[in-house]
């Protein structure tokens, strides 16, 4: 690929205690593309996503090995500050989660804890981030309400928003649509669609036709290993592995 | 009528029963305390100094005393409880030290009040040599909530749900953050429901306060001195009915067990209130 590349993954394993739930990955995320992690349950591409803002810290117990690369910096490195890595790295969970705290306060939450305290600055990040993830006409006139009384889809892009407020880099998604109902679901692919004009996406996803519909590539996970990767379109037409086929006509998983 | 519906039937009646009957008992009670009592309050009463063997006599001091003892108690156990219970959910890794913690809060709770008074008496009256004092009861008060309060923290906080704490971390804030911008303001209905349990307890201790404070009050009033001898209303009620000295024991007795009662009713709903507000503010 002649892409330039944002992160760059070599050989990473990562173990929980004893159990070693990937194996020898090796691919990179280029910049400005989409690309989604497919495979059945439990192949470990949500883990292998947590690998890349250090989520998996949280778990007792993990432990990574390899070399995970952000713009030449390795993050597993010994000083590297964690926090700084997930303001450039934002993630976006299955289940939409918000805060209970009003729909301004929780995209406001980002830029506060960075230290930006000017009332004029947070007005404009929120606005310019609910303007991104697409809610901005939805909430503008209610933005001191609780986000709890949003509908699951808007609560979702919501996080999106929280998530663009502090500026990341790179975006991770966790399976975002699965928790939500078809119309939700579109939403959000349209917007993962638009967001790749600034932002690196990683998208973890379940739902083959939404890799093919919303990603550039497409990185096929088994058993914690990765077994194929490639441009979306040529996985899809042309597997170069016989398990991927398998995979993707739906003869398992 | 069949089986099936008369048990139903009967369950309704008996569990409506019980929850009348607990009204009941509540009205009775409170109809005769403050029937008996509110009459003998008045402004002379709540401010005027009680007397040793004449009747007439107030329960000023006393009043003001179980306000000063019951905030200083507080505030002495709330950092140390709410430190320890964010300490347990937050911080502490399964293992020999926290269980050894757990095991001392569990161990201090199951004290019995009058024997925490007798420690008190020893440690405070005796080896300080504070004698009775308004300091030494409220140590020995803060010792008896200190369990509650870090039990209460602790199960109010691991309540917090961990997606919360992922979103924030996520978001790139330190730990410190992520626990007071979201994890406590999330906790805090749990956490005052602990605070008034202890509140309540503390305006209505015995015991511990016979062996700590005292039963008299200072010469001067209000006396800040934290060194005063400090008896409370509590106490009070105790000590008039006990010794038998005034003539009119039995009237004050009644004024200030009817005092009491409102104070705690109105500590409760002070502690409410802003709950209520902050609960209709957050979920909609």
């Amino acid at each position: 690929m002649s892409e330039q590349m944002r992160m760059i993954v070599e050989n990473v394993d990562l173990y929980y205690g004893t159990f070693r739930a990937l194996r020898s990955i090796t691919l990179n995320i280029p910049a400005n593309r989409v690309t989604a992690l497919i495979g059945p349950s439990g192949c470990g591409k949500s883990s292998f996503l947590r690998c890349l803002n250090r989520m998996n810290d949280l778990v007792p117990g993990a432990r990574v090995s390899g070399r995970i690369l952000l713009d030449d910096t390795e993050i597993y490195a010994p000083n590297v500050d964690v926090v700084l890595l997930r303001k450039r790295i934002g993630m976006v969970f299955q289940r939409p989660n918000p805060f209970p705290m009003s729909i301004y306060d929780n995209v406001a939450y980002g830029p506060r804890i960075h230290g930006e305290k000017q009332k004029a600055v947070l007005d404009e990040l929120v606005e310019s981030s609910l303007r991104g993830a697409a809610l901005w006409d939805e909430v503008k006139d209610r933005l001191n309400k609780s986000a709890l009384g949003l509908s699951g889809g808007q609560q979702q892009r919501l996080c999106i928003a929280r998530s663009l407020a502090v500026k990341p880099d790179i975006l991770l998604m966790d399976e975002p649509a699965s928790a939500l109902d078809p119309i939700s679901t579109s939403k959000v692919e349209d917007l993962i669609r638009e967001l790749r004009e600034n932002y690196s996406i990683v998208i973890v996803t379940h739902n083959m036709q939404q890799a093919a519909r919303i990603s550039d590539y497409t990185a096929f996970f088994l058993s914690g290993e990765l077994v194929e990767y490639g441009p979306t379109g040529a996985m899809f037409t042309n597997p170069r592995d016989q398990r991927t086929e398998d995979y993707i006509t739906g003869r398992f998983g | 009528m069949s089986r099936q519906r008369f048990g139903d039937r009967l369950a309704t009646i008996l569990l409506w029963t019980a929850g009348l009957l607990i009204l009941v008992i509540l009205a009775a009670f409170l109809i005769r305390i403050l029937g008996q009592g509110l009459p003998v309050i008045d402004w002379r009463f709540l401010t005027a100094k009680p007397k040793a063997m004449a009747a007439g006599g107030g329960i000023g001091p006393q009043l003001f005393n179980t306000f000063y003892i019951t905030v200083l108690s507080l505030l002495v156990s709330l950092p140390i409880g709410l430190g320890a219970g964010i300490y347990m959910a937050e911080y502490a890794k399964p293992g020999r030290v926290s269980d050894m913690i757990r095991l001392s809060v569990e161990a201090l709770a199951s004290v019995p009040s009058i024997v925490l008074g007798l420690f008190g008496m020893i440690l405070f009256v005796n080896a300080m040599g504070w004698g009775f004092s308004i300091a030494g009861g409220a140590l020995a008060l803060a010792l008896l909530n200190l369990p509650v309060l870090v039990r209460v923290t602790e199960e109010a906080v691991r309540a917090v749900p961990q997606s919360y704490r992922e979103a924030s971390l996520g978001l790139g804030a330190t730990r410190w953050q992520t626990i007071a911008r979201v994890i406590l303001p999330t906790a805090l209905p749990g956490i005052l429901t602990g605070v008034t349990l202890v509140a309540g307890r503390a305006i209505g201790e015995t015991a511990i306060l016979i062996y700590t404070a005292g039963v008299t009050v200072s010469r001067h009033f209000p006396d800040p001195s934290l060194m005063a001898a400090g008896e409370t209303l509590a106490v009070r009620i105790w000590s008039v009915k006990s010794e038998g000295l005034v003539p009119d024991a039995d009237r004050i007795a009644a004024g200030t067990s009817a005092l009491l009662v409102l104070v705690v009713l109105a500590f409760n709903f002070l502690l409410a209130a802003p709950l209520y507000w902050y609960r209709s503010r957050n979920s909609r």
